[in-house]
């Protein structure tokens, strides 16, 4: 585990405690085609309350109230990443002026979600021996500084989530929680999710440029699965397929934890290009098409049925074309039939066949597509349903669809946030002098 | 399929984006909708209370506008009557109201001219208040007397409560009031009034009554005869007195001096001519006991 990184994290979760203190916290999905702002607002009464009740993990959506809720189109990015700084922080400033408005409220400290930055999952295996007859946190906190982290590029990427899965005390693992319990080896199971430096430096800056504070960071696959996979889903193990605008995201959950995420570099703009080059319109018309008169599956009526589209040379004369749908069907399949092969590869990739569970939900925005469940059941071979993010309180209908599951879910991750690596004390050897040089030199840069 | 143009989604320039992010600062917010009221608000009460113009300018304001109110037609007192009192008190009255009429009702000091009025002696309660038409009225009731105070420097004319309304040259001049004499007589009008109703029968026998030792009443009648009351139950003793002359006619008798201060018994004096009569009986009685 790199140091600096533990310390960024660290730093990030302060500043949360302290938002969630204040009660206010912005949760910020900028993803390729637009970034969503949602303000949400804690009551401690409600979380206290429900603490009393014993229905704190379940009812988790209970505890805040959104505010403010805001949308705008993205600009300046690219799978998920940020390829013009001034545009995505315009984007960004967009979406943050619109939410404060509505919500009356100035933001202070943002929690954001992002797609890009080609994340990529490893299971680590770390083994101590306990100290006393119980472990304690402080065992916790060398087992996973105990961890071999393979070289996954230092410098090139960071690690992202630092998730411990699973534990394992004197052979007996599936412990969700070892504290407390005797035992003399204490093993653990962390889920290490990278991606690129350069991505979420970028995300940093822009954050930084519109004068708000970053508080955490999560993967929007992750972020969607948390909200458009039900409890039994993720306890049995599912698969979230998060068909974005860039990207397209797999995570998959097993006891409530997340054990594998990947993101695919195609995703629905790829299809509006598609159409665009293929009927010779505009990319906004392509969207419209697509969005309206597209599908998946084509039948004998959609022959018959007819679109009409304006020339792309000269809208005034009034020169109108017609394609019928199923020429329209015949430019989107293919590309979705691509997007998830690539999705089976990377399932078959993780050792999705060996869960228990097999169940695989189609969200984000490409899920709405006609037709995509019989596509999907056929391509991945597997039960396959139509997901939408869970209701929460106050939550504009408009945003209730499934292009949000990732910034509903980056809500439910922020009111019950998963523990991780950085929350635990790690032994003082492992803070090497060099290292500390190195994060404070990693601060200057990036905060 | 209408053309189509994406929908405008304008982003707030940096400078609009910090400007409303500071706006949303409450404290912010609270300093610019309140502080330049404040602040006017200040420096206006402050330059007000440094120029001496402008104070001398609104000193000056305030007393023509009091002024202008003050000599409204509607505030003019123009005459005054005088309600319930006898001509030469009439003319004491409006002697000590000193007014200048006509003036404005607003100057009228009503509640201190009441009290003026009520310190006349022969003033018993006096009400005023400004009627229509700019008349102020003055109502009295007039304190009579009921009884001549003899003392030692004259006679004085007495209310009922006591008061000293004035002097008479003479018994003569009021022959219609009865005459009382001795010290602390005055607190006690109303019973004497009251034991001269009783006296009735022999009213035209009557001198007047007497204070005896500021406790008692002593009737004087004529022939030098008196009547000694008691302390308390001097009505009651008067009232027996009266039904033995009633029945008898004692008090046509010579019988010098009537002491009624024994509850129990009348005690007479004879007269000297009565004594006179009596005397052989009293001998034959004193010689019986020889």
């Amino acid at each position: 585990m790199t140091v600096s990184l533990y310390e960024t994290q660290r730093a990030m979760r302060q500043r949360r405690s302290a938002a969630m203190k204040k009660g206010l916290v912005a949760v910020l999905d900028i993803g390729t085609s637009k970034v969503g702002c949602l303000v949400l607002k804690f009551d401690p009464e409600v979380q206290a309350a429900a603490k009393q009740d014993g229905v704190g993990a379940l009812g988790n959506h209970g505890d805040f109230r959104v505010i403010g809720a805001a949308t705008t189109r993205a600009r300046g990015m690219e799978f998920g990443e940020i390829v013009v700084m001034d545009e995505a922080e315009r984007a960004v400033r967009t979406a943050v002026q619109a939410a404060q408005k509505m919500a009356g409220v100035r933001l202070d400290h943002v929690i954001v979600t992002f797609s890009g930055g080609r994340p990529r999952s490893y299971g680590v295996h770390g083994q101590v021996e306990v100290e006393e007859g119980a472990v304690s946190e402080y065992d916790i906190g060398r087992v996973l500084a105990e961890c071999d982290v393979p070289d996954f590029g230092e410098g090139a990427r960071e690690a992202i989530h630092a998730l411990p899965v699973n534990f394992m005390l004197d052979g007996k693992s599936g412990l969700a929680d070892p504290r407390g319990q005797m035992g003399t080896k204490l093993g653990v199971d962390l889920h290490l999710l990278t991606v690129g430096a350069r991505t979420i430096q970028n995300i940093m800056h822009c954050i930084k440029r519109c004068d708000l504070e970053l508080c955490d960071l999560a993967v929007s696959s992750y972020a969607s699965g948390l909200s458009s996979l039900v409890e039994d889903e993720q306890e049995l193990g599912a698969a979230c397929i998060d068909l974005g605008a860039g990207t397209s995201g797999v995570s998959i959950f097993m006891k409530r934890q997340m054990i594998f995420a990947d993101a695919i570099r195609i995703g629905g703009l790829h299809v509006t290009r598609d159409i665009c080059q293929a009927l010779h319109v505009s990319e906004q018309v392509a969207e419209r098409l697509k969005t309206f008169h597209g599908g998946l599956i084509a039948t004998g009526a959609d022959d018959r049925d007819f679109i009409e589209i304006p020339s792309p040379l000269d809208e005034a004369a009034g020169e109108r074309r017609r394609v019928s749908r199923s020429e329209l069907i015949g430019v989107i399949r293919p590309r979705m039939e691509e997007i998830l092969e690539d999705v089976r590869a990377v399932l078959d990739a993780s050792g999705f066949e060996y869960l228990p569970g097999q169940r695989i939900v189609l969200t984000g925005g490409g899920s709405q597509l006609q037709g995509i469940e019989e596509l999907a059941t056929r391509v991945l071979g597997r039960q396959v349903r139509r997901g939408k993010p869970l209701r929460v309180l106050g939550l504009p209908q408009a945003a209730t669809g499934p292009g949000f599951s990732s910034v509903v879910g980056l809500a439910l991750h922020t009111v019950h946030p998963q523990d991780e690596c950085w929350d635990f004390e790690m032994p003082v050897d492992h803070l090497g002098n060099r290292s500390v040089k190195r994060a404070l030199r990693w601060f200057k840069e990036n905060w | 399929m209408q053309s189509l143009r994406a929908r405008r989604d304008p982003a707030p320039s940096l400078l609009r984006y910090r400007l409303g992010r500071l706006w949303l600062r409450p404290s912010v917010r609270r300093i610019v909708m309140f502080g330049p009221m404040t602040a006017l608000l200040l420096g206006v009460t402050f330059h007000v209370a440094t120029s001496k113009t402008i104070r001398a300018g609104m000193a000056q304001t305030v007393s023509d506008l009091r002024t202008a109110i003050v000599g409204r037609e509607e505030f003019k007192v123009s005459s005054l009557a005088v309600y319930g009192a006898s001509e030469d008190l009439e003319a004491e009255v409006v002697r000590l109201a000193g007014l200048t009429l006509p003036m404005s009702s607003l100057d009228l000091d009503i509640a201190s001219l009441r009290d003026r009025l009520e310190m006349l002696p022969s003033v018993a309660d006096a009400a005023v208040r400004v009627g229509s038409k700019g008349v102020l009225q003055i109502t009295l009731s007039q304190r009579v007397p009921v009884v001549i105070w003899r003392m030692s420097d004259g006679l004085k004319l007495a209310g009922a409560d006591g008061v000293v309304l004035g002097e008479v040259a003479s018994r003569l001049d009021r022959v219609d009031l009865p005459v009382i004499a001795g010290m602390g007589a005055d607190a006690h009008i109303p019973e004497a009034l009251e034991l001269l109703t009783m006296l009735e029968p022999v009213v035209s026998r009557l001198r007047g009554l007497q204070r005896v030792g500021a406790r008692r009443w002593t009737i004087v009648l004529d022939r030098e005869q008196e009547i000694y009351l008691p302390e308390n139950g001097a009505k009651r003793a008067l009232a027996r007195l009266m039904a033995l002359h009633a029945s008898e006619g004692l008090l046509d008798k010579d019988v010098a001096i009537v002491d009624l201060r024994d509850g129990l018994r009348p005690v007479l004096r004879l007269g000297a001519y009565a004594a006179e009569v009596h005397r052989p009986y009293q001998l034959s009685f004193e010689g019986d006991g020889q």
